[in-house]
């Protein structure tokens, strides 16, 4: 693969697919479900602590 | 009891080994080098035949059984003091540095202390070494808690702490004695770098080994971040310092590529260290400990997420700005500049976040001195994130490339988000780290921040009107075409900027110190009497009944 064939390449298909891979990561966090799993996962750090809530928060 | 043995005799042999590159070495510096690598040597000598606990082996009890119900905060107690430690160094490089800028005299004819060979300490001081530092604790901190699992692989974790400290002082001390690659942020020599490659697949192994053994079903975003960190600051540092090395013995090596490839590898490299080491990272420090700090979870876990991917997809395209207006291909001039331009965006969405988190709950700026440090570090992270798209639109960059505005950027970013974040990362964790009540001292942090954050304004301030003076006294021209000033007047004129700039920078090193006692005190285990930082109101005059008057 030449570098020509690469700049192509990027411009075109690759490009596509890059944008269509970050439109759907984004869009993963946007599903009918997330919005349950997102609220645990936000409230998760505050399950823990041995050694810090419980003293002064 | 072989096992020691063994051990001290392989310390003894790398020992052996390096005082033969000391006498085969063709240059003064990897002579040093290899002496201080045998001084290390002796060190772990002296530390296993002490440290071996010879009761324990007479009775065939190899070592004591780690508790698995605890985290393993070890290496984070020790990353929080060598974080402190070298802030201290970083900072007081930073500030001489600056005074020599407005009295060269400072320079005190030795090479050994030139402005050129103490920049690049200064920088590696406070980029990898606190900041360095603060991230590999921070991260095995955060992991441990977000996965409710022991850190995998203590001993690896040791060999990161320790191994990475040794980079430290081969970095710095290479500076000082001359050696340098001259790339950006990626001054040290090949085997420097190779010696940090082998850290950095430790720390990988480590990071993801505890991710592996998570307890919790998801991993938490600050999580992300961090690995999203160690992943690209590996590939970054890999294929920016592919370079053949004159001679095994020596330190001297050059780099693989060459020309205009040469400087955007090392700019695709410079703002990617930004991007992913100053930047990324810091936020995995945000997204855990503004919502521990504030006590109620991040605004929008969603966002988050949008901001995560938004600058894994952007980042990495921005470094051409760098170089506006060199040798480097117009399109990708162009292509750095709208990169840079649409960062903006997830920067600021990154920034509301973070902000927003506090909702409901604004009244702790009043009373918590540092959620004050998170606030003011994100507001900073938002004023860096807007000046620096707009620096690098090319017509604002004619003006700015190459003068002190770009070091004023680069200070408010650094000064004001990754310092203040890390501050407030130390303050919260000193106090669970060594298991106390509360800091020493509230009010002292108070100082801190009140120090750093004017420290911050007059340090971006004058940097802000040098560089403009300075951008626009170069492209001055008079009537006949010709230059209006020399380049020692503009000099000259900065002088009072670097003045002030150098007091900004000497008022920032002076919290840091308060910090620096306020946390060994806190080690220590005391606390100073002192009024709270905030009381409801109390009239004790009013604290009493109204008892009926009788008519007059």
């Amino acid at each position: 693969m030449t570098y020509d064939d690469m700049r192509h390449f990027a411009d075109s298909y690759g490009l596509v697919a890059m944008v269509i891979l970050y439109m759907v990561l984004c869009g993963w966090a946007f599903r009918p479900n997330a919005r349950k799993r997102n609220k645990d996962a936000a409230n998760m750090i505050f399950a823990d602590d041995v050694t810090g809530d419980d003293r002064d928060g | 009891m072989d096992s020691v043995v063994m051990r001290a005799g392989g310390w003894f042999a790398l020992f052996l080994m390096t005082m033969i590159l000391v006498v085969a070495a063709e240059d003064r510096g990897f002579a040093v080098h290899m002496a201080i690598a045998g001084a290390a040597a002796l060190v772990m000598i002296w530390a296993t035949l002490t440290r071996t606990d010879y009761s324990m082996l007479a009775r065939g009890i190899l070592r004591t059984p780690a508790d698995k119900s605890r985290y393993y905060d070890d290496v984070v107690r020790w990353g929080v003091i060598a974080t402190v430690g070298w802030s201290i160094v970083g900072f007081l490089a930073g500030l001489y540095i600056a005074l020599q800028l407005a009295f060269p005299a400072l320079n005190l004819n030795s090479e050994f202390t030139t402005f050129g060979r103490l920049r690049p300490l200064h920088t590696s001081a406070v980029i990898f070494a606190f900041g360095g530092n603060i991230l590999i604790a921070s991260s095995f901190y955060v992991v441990q808690r977000t996965c409710r699992a022991r850190l995998a692989f203590p001993a690896l974790a040791r060999f990161v702490f320790w191994g990475y400290q040794f980079f430290i002082v081969l970095a710095a001390t290479g500076y000082v004695l001359g050696i340098t690659e001259s790339r950006e942020y990626a001054e040290p020599e090949w085997y420097v770098d190779i010696w940090l490659t082998i850290v950095w697949v430790a720390y990988f192994i480590v990071f993801v080994g505890t991710l592996i053994r998570r307890r919790e079903p998801h991993i938490y975003v600050a999580n992300w971040f961090y690995l999203s960190f160690i992943i690209t600051i590996a590939m970054l540092h890999i294929i920016n310092n592919l370079a053949i090395p004159v001679s095994i013995f020596g330190s001297k090596s050059y780099s693989a590529f060459a020309g205009v490839q040469d400087a955007l590898t090392q700019w695709w490299y410079g703002h990617n260290a930004v991007a992913f080491f100053l930047t990324v990272p810091f936020l995995a420090m945000m997204y855990y400990f503004v919502p521990k700090q504030a006590n109620r979870p991040v605004y929008s876990y969603r966002l988050s997420i949008i901001h995560f991917w938004s600058l894994i997809f952007l980042y990495i395209w921005a470094g051409p700005h760098h170089l506006h207006y060199t040798a480097l291909p117009d399109w990708a001039q162009t292509l750095g500049m709208v990169f840079s331009v649409v960062l903006w965006m997830p920067s600021w969405g990154g920034m509301i976040n973070g902000l927003m988190t506090l909702n409901g709950a604004w009244d702790k700026i009043r009373t918590d001195p540092i959620i004050r440090m998170m606030v003011m570090a994100l507001a900073f992270y938002g004023m860096a994130t807007f000046e620096g798209p707009m620096l690098s639109i090319k017509a604002v960059n004619s003006l700015s490339h190459y003068t002190e505005w770009t070091v004023g950027h680069v200070h408010s970013g650094a000064l004001g988000w990754n310092g203040m974040i890390s501050f407030a990362a130390i303050y919260f964790l000193v106090p669970r780290l060594w298991g106390q009540n509360r800091l020493y001292s509230l009010r002292m942090v108070n100082w801190h921040f009140w120090l750093a954050t004017i420290g911050i304004v007059l340090y971006a301030a004058a940097l802000w009107v040098a560089g403009i003076m300075q951008g626009l006294m170069w492209r001055e021209y008079g009537e006949d075409g010709y230059l209006v000033y020399a380049f020692s007047e503009v000099v000259s004129a900065m002088f009072p900027m670097y003045v002030i700039r150098a007091i900004g920078g000497a008022m920032y090193l002076a919290g840091a110190v308060i910090m620096v006692y306020n946390v060994c005190m806190t080690i220590a285990g005391r606390q100073r009497a002192e009024k709270p930082m905030s009381d409801a109101d109390y009239d004790p005059a009013k604290d009493r009944p109204i008892v009926a008057q009788p008519a007059e």
